[in-house]
């Protein structure tokens, strides 16, 4: 282990901070819209949350207690692999329980327990542009966000209905925020859209290959875009948790033998397990599993 | 309708003194005329001639470096020149249409032909899926395509039906101004007779004005009420149609005139 006291706090150095606290700051003050910052090389590779973990960084203060989730749950290498950079770097406190963070990092979904005002949730944001894949033009897409010319995402959600008789994206739902900017929600489950507006944290998005920053201020409107005849339905496995039996948390499918036998779980683990020790069990689930 | 009661309409478009520059060189200069509502205009002339340069400084592509462009809006005369991004792009879903001459400029080629004809409908609103794809699949029929194509992508679509589905991708908003660039440029002469076809009826049926870019003097004949000649960026004549052609006046004309091949 390198000498502790090398590292400014939280890794980053101030005057880097303080560039993105600006780009914080103006994306909340103009919610959904993309602000760019000057992203630093982070000690991990692009794609696993670079731009999350530089927003936390300039986030963080040495009271915050952080929460790391990964596609929901606290153990998976990125969650763990992040939240002991922070350990290392800030020496801060680390939490698995959502009530009890100050700071949640996410890579894609919001925690189950609902969050509180103070809390600030960080997104890891892989293509921050809810028009690239229709307009690869990063000028042109610019353009389109200053005018409001926003037909081009009907036009994609208008292919999914006649190729799939539905709309059939089901994550990086895309929403519009306060009536003017469409945002890319990173790819979180649409299930997880509703609880995009009106939140009481803080939410904030953060992209570091693409170099952009966003946000949405607490209680801030984000409707999912849908059409009248086809409205969007926030959509999860028609199943209850096998460990915990929750029957309206977002599910993973869990594939258990070679013989195609498989289970649902919660895809948020602090939930599950703080169900289970609460004394919910599942037809799965054992009562002696503790969160 | 007569060219007198033409005289007293208000013109739809009027142009005056247009002027376009490319560093030293002249892409059109001293352009100028009105076009009134119903009326089609055909610009020709030679490769480079400026005839796509001023076309493009009309819809709003280029930024002209003089003159002004009145266009006869909703809100009553404005200057699309000076008007603001925002509006004019709203005016080009709305109110214009524009045909490229390759269609693969025109149309998304990885969205189905429903989609294509959809996307200014939801541009300016339609948030309705049915009517959505009832709209389309008419206008699909309009132009000849069969409605169970609604859902192929344009790459699986021969190059007529191709320029068809622009067509109708840019009529379904109900425009009252068509620039079409070479319309049927590309296409082998039967497909070009059914499209000129397909065109005049449908300029006549909704009233359309329109201004066609092409070198095709057959194309004029058959569409234009009026022509205009162009030659190193400017315009060297300008009259109705059969008058132009059959009694050119500038020696450009002339020449242009007697180059078309006769079978």
């Amino acid at each position: 282990m390198t000498d502790q006291t090398a590292y400014n706090f939280a890794y980053l150095d101030e005057q880097t901070k303080r560039m993105i606290r600006r780009a914080i700051l103006k994306g909340v003050a103009i919610p959904g819209y993309q602000v760019p910052f000057a992203s630093r090389e982070m000690p991990m590779p692009y794609g696993w949350g670079t731009g999350g973990v530089q927003v936390t960084s300039a986030c963080l203060v040495p009271e915050d207690r952080l929460k790391v989730i990964d596609q929901g749950a606290d153990d998976t290498t990125n969650a763990v692999s992040i939240r002991r950079f922070f350990q290392r770097t800030a020496g801060i406190e680390v939490t698995e329980a959502t009530a009890d963070a100050t700071v949640i990092q996410t890579r894609h979904r919001i925690p189950e327990t609902p969050l509180t005002e103070g809390q600030i949730l960080v997104y890891q944001v892989p293509i921050p542009e809810p028009l690239r894949f229709l307009e690869p033009r990063e000028t042109e897409t610019r353009k389109m966000h200053e005018l409001e010319d926003y037909g081009l995402m009907h036009v994609k959600l208008y292919e999914d209905i006649s190729r799939h008789g539905q709309i059939a994206t089901a994550y990086d739902y895309p929403v519009k925020v306060e009536g003017r900017y469409v945002m890319d929600p990173s790819p979180i489950p649409k299930f997880d859209n509703p609880k995009l507006g009106g939140n009481a944290a803080i939410q904030l998005f953060g992209a570091g290959r693409e170099q952009r920053i966003y946000a949405l201020p607490p209680y801030t409107q984000a409707i999912s875009l849908d059409f009248d005849d086809y409205p969007f339905t926030a959509s999860k496995a028609d199943h209850a948790c096998d460990l915990c039996g929750a029957p309206d948390s977002y599910l993973d499918e869990v594939i258990t033998d070679d013989q195609g036998s498989r289970m649902f779980v919660c895809s948020d683990t602090d939930f599950c397990g703080s169900r289970r020790a609460a004394g919910h069990i599942g037809p799965m689930g054992t009562p002696s599993a503790g969160g | 309708m007569s060219i007198l009661a033409k005289m007293k309409m208000q013109p739809l478009l009027s142009v005056r003194d247009l002027a376009k520059f490319y560093g030293g060189r002249i892409g059109c200069a001293d352009v100028g005329f009105d076009l009134y509502p119903g009326e089609v205009l055909g610009i020709v002339g030679e490769s480079g001639s400026g005839k796509s340069t001023l076309l493009s400084c009309l819809a709003g592509h280029l930024a002209p470096d003089r003159g002004e462009v009145i266009f006869d809006t909703k809100e009553g005369l404005r200057d699309t020149v000076l008007m603001a991004e925002a509006a004019r792009r709203r005016l080009a879903r709305t109110d214009w249409a524009y045909v490229h001459q390759n269609p693969r400029d025109g149309l998304r080629m990885g969205v189905s032909a429903g989609g294509n004809v959809g996307e200014r409908l939801m541009a300016v609103g339609a948030r309705h899926y049915g009517q959505i794809r009832d709209a389309a699949v008419d206008w699909l029929g309009r132009v000849e395509i069969a409605a169970d194509r609604v859902d192929d992508r344009p790459s699986a679509f021969s190059g007529g039906m191709q320029q068809r589905l622009q067509i109708a991708r840019n009529l379904v908003t109900g425009p009252r101004l068509v620039f079409m660039d070479e319309p049927t440029g590309g296409l082998d002469v039967s497909v070009q007779a059914r499209l000129l076809d397909l065109l005049r009826g449908l300029v006549r049926e909704m009233g359309l004005s329109a201004i066609i870019v092409t070198h095709d003097l057959a194309v004029v004949r058959l569409l234009a009420d009026r022509l205009m000649v162009m030659k190193g960026g400017y315009v060297v004549e300008q009259g109705l149609t059969d008058q132009v052609l059959d009694d050119p006046q500038h020696e450009y004309t002339q020449l242009l005139v007697s180059s078309v091949l006769q079978v």
